[in-house]
């Protein structure tokens, strides 16, 4: 059973891996709708007031906004080396998912100057649709970074060499799924709010 | 030996004697990672500091990059390049959709 569970997904080729397991791909791909959702809600206003759009978009601190796509593809990375180490039963598996956490605190930590330079401007999220889209899309967003830091944190007890359970492959998956989500959210997020002129 | 270490795949084995750190899956991943970079880096410069006057084709390349990086984490960091067929044709469809819609939105809304 655990040589089947732990199998790289390399060798699974043919009859296909689902991570994690499939009741967490509806979970996923819900969310990858509702933030579509979002990217088109946001689009339309741009469509619809595009001045006002562009001139509360100028406002925001894009280089931050870089940093922090920047920051979560990393994270991404140090969870795709912390599964490869954790499949071979590696001592140093949980470091990367740990590696991991600190990013998804420099990232908040990011958002909150972003935020509080923001509002220091008086630029809220009352001032126009567009602010109000920023805070709670990227609030939202923030979210998931906090969740997905609690499920990293579980990861890397998971991932111990010492940690037993028919499971253990499984739920590790599910956690890297997780975030690379939360990656994958904030790349188009980044786009339509920071870039899309 | 304990059951744990008697059940261990050989492949698995294999990984642990070697360095994992040097495998090819890893650096895979970092080429990945860093075309990642270099995506972000391309769509900041060519969507942000107006290089590209045309606002429908800035609009397309930032767009169109974000649907790149977003297929990108997707099938390497998510491994959905392994998935059955079902769900890796849910996501490539998702990426796809996204675009399209977004585009469209952009052009006729």
């Amino acid at each position: 059973m655990t040589a089947e569970v732990e199998t790289p997904p390399e060798a699974k080729a043919r009859s296909g891996h689902v991570p994690g397991e499939p009741g967490l791909w509806v979970f996923l791909l819900g969310d990858m709708v509702v933030f579509g959702i979002f990217f088109g809600t946001i689009s339309v206003l741009r469509a619809r007031h595009t001045e006002e759009f562009v001139t509360s978009q100028q406002t925001l601190h894009l280089h931050w906004g870089v940093v922090n796509t920047i920051i979560l593809l990393t994270s991404s990375l140090f969870v795709v080396i912390g599964m490869h180490l954790a499949r071979a039963r590696h001592h140093r598996a949980p470091l990367f998912f740990l590696a991991a956490v600190v990013c998804g605190l420099m990232f908040a930590g990011v958002k909150a100057i972003e935020y509080t330079s923001l509002v220091q401007d008086h630029h809220t999220a009352s001032v126009n649709d567009f602010y109000t889209y920023y805070f709670m899309f990227t609030g939202i967003h923030l979210g998931h970074v906090v969740l997905g830091m609690g499920a990293l944190l579980v990861a890397s007890r998971v991932a111990r060499p010492t940690s037993t359970g028919t499971h253990r492959m499984a739920a590790l998956e599910g956690v890297a799924s997780f975030w690379h989500l939360v990656d994958l959210l904030w790349i188009m997020l980044f786009a339509t709010l920071y870039l899309v002129r | 030996m304990t059951d744990s270490a008697a059940t261990e795949n050989p492949l698995t084995v294999a990984a642990m004697t070697g360095s994992v750190l040097k495998n090819s899956a890893t650096r895979a991943s970092a080429i990945v990672w860093a075309a990642l970079v270099i995506f972000t880096l391309l769509s900041f410069v060519l969507g942000g500091e107006h290089v590209v006057d045309n606002g429908k084709l800035a609009a397309a390349i930032v767009l169109g990059i974000g649907a790149i990086k977003i297929r990108l984490v997707g099938l390497h960091f998510m491994e959905l390049r392994h998935a059955p067929v079902a769900l890796r044709a849910v996501f490539e469809v998702y990426c796809v959709l996204l675009f399209t819609a977004l585009m469209g939105i952009y052009l006729f809304a």
